[in-house]
């Protein structure tokens, strides 16, 4: 005898679930600011050369560290650079480092944490060796030191701030799925001739993404700072690209006085990183059922 | 309890070992040819090829890495390609500030993050409560060489209370015992020394330790939630003991085991975050020595850093193991 079960059923119970956390979700006030406060900088992401009432790269040396003011809103930087139109812009940079970097460490992560808890044995004591070695190191040093080695640079900088979290996923995923491999619909599916992959994509992973996505939305704000980090260091993104940590960086020599200069760029980061803070912390609240009790 | 510490002694070494090998590949693969870069941009071909050579470059990597870890072990990082010092030397004379600013920085945020996390669970809901906890949520999403930036602007530049940057009056340094300007200090009864130490460390310190502090206060007051709703201390409620006495005799030691592991893994993102808090203010410590050596390519000098501070951070991790084996009497010594 088999059991058919409709794909409307399927598709109502789905809908039913995303609603039941987006009701938790919603009641969580807090989260629900961060999410908008979001939603506000991808808007300025997406529409920064319309937003900017200058060109964030034009030096102008008559303005140069001039106050806030009608004309300038933020000030002027050392250049005489609108510090206005180079946080806009700067916010593109920030936004994409964060969800490149926590990309690229959620799909190497995904991949290393599956092969270790699926396979096993040797496999699993390899890559999890691995992954304790790099957890010896404080984040930020091991990613200057892969700074240091790969040279300066936006990408280098998202490769750098992406291979660092890497250990993180993996372990996640590894959990998980040696939690869940030895479950009988993991038996079915092998039984019926799906490869390892077909098992782990299709079977093994929806069982892991609540606890990845939260993982990776608060990632995405340490990514952000680390990013601001090597910037002010002077070892990510390079001038006269307007990254708010190597505004940060350049402006720290007038801080006397212009303190404007480094006021807002700070600002920018600290409400970006606090936005994610929020959401991840409220995604965690809604999607653990721990949480809910 | 001995035979765990040696157990946990020997795993030690591997993890030493693998720490070894990523800092060895990631300066090996990664940074290109190191006699060129130690000849710099007018050597020529000839003078690049002997160089490798006699460094050994044209060797398997395995047997790179054999000699790379021989020579760990007899203390010999290399020379600095800048300062033409051996990288230990080097090092050693830059330790001591870090350290320093990082357990500075350790104490404020246990004894700030601690009380503020009691009292903020203590009066659940209140308004200090609430405050705390938008100070926490401010201090891990505010970048530390922000906050660095900000404080000298405020309480040096403006308030003209303290120090810019630097570790001590010039002329004030205390005669060299270990390093430690505070301690050395002390050692000799060197007060105006103490006290000028004391004045540099303040906003460094404090800067250093926001993140921590806001971790510290959070997990301080979600431990005290959880054991304020156990049963042994609604039975001291009603066996009519103080207040006072109930929080600390019975809730805070049972609640702060957890905490004592979160301060210990905080040391190593502080020797992390100095780094940052040591470029800001100017602090002669192992970060500004990184950053300087990174911008001037000075890879053995990198190297041996990076490699120091991991191993600092890997036997803090291993204390704090013990300590919260020793603390907490559930742990079997297995």
């Amino acid at each position: 005898m088999s059991v058919e079960i409709s794909p409307q059923l399927l598709r109502r119970n789905k809908t039913s679930l995303w609603w039941e956390f987006w009701d938790d979700f919603k009641r969580n006030r807090i989260a629900l600011l961060g999410l908008i406060i979001l939603g506000l900088l991808l808007i300025v992401a997406i529409a920064a050369p319309w937003l900017t009432p200058y060109d964030y790269q034009a030096s102008n040396m008559p303005q140069s560290l001039k106050p806030p003011s009608a004309e300038h809103w933020l000030g002027t930087d050392e250049l005489g650079r609108d510090i206005l139109s180079r946080i806009i812009y700067g916010t593109r940079i920030s936004l994409r480092v964060g969800l490149e970097a926590v990309a690229l460490s959620l799909l190497l992560g995904i991949l290393l944490g599956a092969c270790a808890g699926y396979y096993g044995g040797i496999t699993d004591s390899l890559i999890m060796r691995l992954m304790d070695m790099m957890l010896a190191f404080p984040p930020l040093l091991l990613a200057i030191a892969f700074m240091a080695a790969l040279g300066r640079g936006i990408e280098n900088a998202i490769i750098a701030i992406g291979i660092v979290a890497i250990p993180e996923y993996a372990r996640i995923v590894r959990g998980s799925v040696l939690s869940v491999k030895e479950n009988d619909y993991i038996q079915a599916a092998r039984a019926v001739g799906n490869h390892d992959f077909q098992v782990i994509w299709y079977h093994v992973l929806p069982n892991v993404m609540a606890p990845l996505i939260v993982r990776a939305t608060l990632g995405i704000s340490a990514a952000i700072l680390e990013a601001a980090a090597l910037g002010f260091l002077g070892l990510g993104v390079q001038p006269p690209e307007a990254e708010w940590g190597a505004m940060l960086g350049s402006g720290r020599a007038a801080i006397f006085s212009a303190p404007h200069i480094i006021t807002f760029p700070g600002i920018a980061i600290t409400i970006t990183v606090l936005a994610f803070n929020l959401l991840g912390d409220g995604l965690r609240d809604a999607l653990d059922p721990r949480m809910k009790q | 309890m001995l035979k765990y510490i040696i157990k946990r002694l020997l795993m030690l070494i591997p993890v030493l070992l693998g720490v070894s090998l990523i800092v060895f590949l990631i300066m090996h693969l990664f940074t290109g040819d190191p006699a060129a870069l130690m000849l710099g941009q007018h050597a020529t071909e000839a003078q690049v090829t002997a160089l490798r050579e006699s460094l050994g470059l044209n060797e398997p990597l395995y047997l790179q890495f054999g000699k790379f870890l021989w020579q760990l072990l007899h203390g010999d990082l290399g020379r600095s390609l800048m300062s033409r010092r051996p990288v230990l030397d080097d090092l050693l004379a830059c330790f001591p500030a870090t350290i320093e600013l990082a357990f500075f920085s350790l104490l404020i945020a246990t004894v700030l993050g601690v009380t503020v996390g009691v009292i903020a669970a203590v009066k659940r809901y209140s308004f200090f409560d609430y405050l705390s906890m938008i100070g926490a949520l401010l201090g891990v999403s505010m970048p530390i060489f922000w906050l660095g930036l900000i404080l000298i602007i405020v309480f040096a530049v403006n308030l003209q209370w303290l120090p810019v940057a630097g570790r001590i009056e010039i002329g004030l340094e205390p005669a060299r015992i270990t390093g430690l300007y505070l301690m050395d200090s002390l050692l000799t009864g060197n007060w105006e020394a103490f006290f000028s130490a004391v004045r540099h460390l303040i906003l460094p310190g404090t800067a250093l330790a926001a993140y921590s502090m806001a971790i510290i206060a959070r997990m301080t007051r979600s431990t005290v939630l959880e054991v304020l709703k156990e049963d042994y201390i609604r039975t001291a409620h009603a066996k009519g003991l103080a207040k006072l006495r109930v929080i600390y005799h019975h809730a805070l030691k049972n609640a702060l085991i957890p905490v004592v592991t979160v301060i210990g893994l905080q040391l190593g993102f502080l020797l992390g975050g100095a780094v940052l808090t040591e470029t800001v203010f100017s602090w002669p410590g192992l970060g500004s020595l990184t950053v300087n050596a990174i911008l001037a390519s000075d890879y053995p000098v990198v190297q041996g850093s990076v490699l120091l501070v991991a191993v600092v951070f890997v036997v803090v991790n291993l204390l704090v193991d013990l300590l919260y084996a020793y603390l907490d009497p559930r742990i079997h010594y297995q």
